[in-house]
């Protein structure tokens, strides 16, 4: 139930912002990421935007994992 | 941003951490005589667990508990009875998330009641319900509120909206539970041995990483928060080991990308406004003092349970061994009712309803006959 889905800021209001999921849009509520700006990513649970999403750590992320990954290689 | 999720998917390097987990592993159980056990916190990691294939993959190299995060699953039965009962009244309607619809109560299930005449809503977000109450000015409109922290923030901007917008007849049943409590609850009565926690990425989002360090300063357990994709639940696995291999005792957080240290200031504030810690009783473990979220005094109106007074008796009793497993102490293919009696077709406990439940999970990916 704490389920959360990506999903990319379109346009925004003060209190809403249309949010684009997979291809299909919805109105979700941003009162808990009043920064958000327009083409930012945020996980949206039941309606509402819980968090933006920070790509650039996203990206390091991904390649922590990759060099652990690939550590084996050297050995 | 859809090509960075599919890198959390890649096959290729899911292989390699794969095999990188294994041999950390095994070196724990060269040094320990038994697997390294962990226990997911959140439903949904246990059932993304599932389906990706990493708790098969790693049964023989770590043993994975799941845990108490699937909101319907750890509601006390006599709770989800007095919600189902609600819907008996006349000039109602009953609006709920969709995992509770088919939970079964002692006497029927809501899904039961909706197809008797009564007026029962699924709603994808609590606000929707405000919206039906406005529509529908002759009839109370009840959400049944249940979820950890991710979701008693959005329970809250609900009320929020009501009050805005002048709705008098909409209001909520709150049965929402903590995480802390019952993390500290599992680890004091001592049932499980668990060397470390996956932690819930969702919640961790509302609570961020700092909220954690008890487990590490009065319990000295690790936790690692994680993400919901392949290799970030591989990699938050990875990182548990290695805190055992090294000695060490952290709460790290593996899905930086949306949790920070403070968590969402925001959804905080508004949980505090709107709702107050109350004793909550848990499936199969009995009442936690301060173990969920109650509307405070000044927003009574919203209160269901000071609106509607809703008396049920003691429930049935099954074999269902649903308030065993939600505290990691047995498995889904202990229970004599797992895949003969309850399955997803006709689940007898919660825990084979929901989408996060761990009988559910068991059932649709780790059958041996699966």
């Amino acid at each position: 139930m704490c389920v959360g889905v990506p999903a990319k800021v379109v346009e925004r209001d003060d209190y809403t912002a249309v949010v684009d999921v997979m291809g299909s849009t919805m109105t979700v509520g941003i009162i808990f990421v009043p920064e958000v700006k327009v083409g930012e990513y945020v996980i949206v649970h039941a309606g509402q935007a819980m968090s933006i999403i920070d790509e650039e750590n996203a990206m390091l992320s991904i390649e922590e994992w990759r060099k652990i990954a690939d550590a084996r290689a050297v050995e | 941003m859809q090509e960075l999720l599919s890198k959390f998917s890649d096959s290729t390097l899911s292989r390699k951490l794969l095999d990188k987990v294994q041999e950390a592993a095994e070196e724990f159980i060269r040094l320990n005589g038994r697997r390294p056990a962990f226990m997911e916190v959140c439903g949904s990691h246990t059932m993304a667990l599932a389906q990706k294939g990493v708790k098969r993959a790693l049964k023989d190299h770590v043993n994975l508990i799941s845990g108490p995060g699937c909101p319907v699953c750890v509601t006390d039965q006599k709770s989800i009875d007095a919600m189902i009962k609600l819907a008996e009244g006349e000039n109602r309607i009953i609006c709920t998330f969709g995992d509770m619809i088919r939970v079964p109560g002692t006497e029927f299930s809501l899904m039961e009641a909706k197809l008797e005449g009564k007026d029962i809503r699924v709603v994808y977000s609590p606000p929707d319900a405000v919206k039906i109450a406005e529509e529908n000015p002759d009839k109370e409109v009840i959400f049944l509120g249940i979820g950890f922290e991710t979701t008693i923030p959005v329970l809250g901007v609900a009320i929020k909206e009501a009050m805005d917008r002048g709705v008098r007849n909409f209001s909520m049943w709150m049965t929402t539970k903590l995480v802390e409590p019952i993390l500290r609850t599992l680890l004091e009565t001592k049932e499980l041995n668990i060397d470390g926690f996956i932690l819930p990425g969702h919640v961790s989002i509302v609570l961020g990483k700092n909220d954690y360090q008890y487990l590490v300063d009065e319990y000295q357990v690790p936790g690692v928060i994680s993400s919901f994709e392949t290799v970030g639940m591989l990699g938050s696995i990875y990182k548990l080991i290695r805190q055992l291999l090294e000695g060490r005792v952290e709460i790290e957080n593996n899905y930086s990308a949306v949790v920070t240290d403070e968590g969402n200031i925001e959804t905080k504030k508004l949980i505090n406004t709107f709702f107050k810690p109350v004793d909550e009783p848990w499936r199969g473990i009995g009442v936690i003092p301060d173990s969920g979220m109650d509307i405070r005094e000044e927003y009574d109106r919203f209160n269901a349970r000071k609106r509607f007074n809703i008396t049920v008796g003691e429930p049935g009793k099954t074999k269902c061994r649903c308030g065993e497993i939600i505290r990691g102490l047995v498995t889904p293919e202990e229970c004599p009712l797992f895949a003969k009696a309850c399955t997803p077709s006709k689940p007898i406990g919660p825990c084979m309803v929901s989408s996060e439940g761990t009988c559910s999970a068991h059932y649709l990916y780790m059958r041996e006959d699966s």
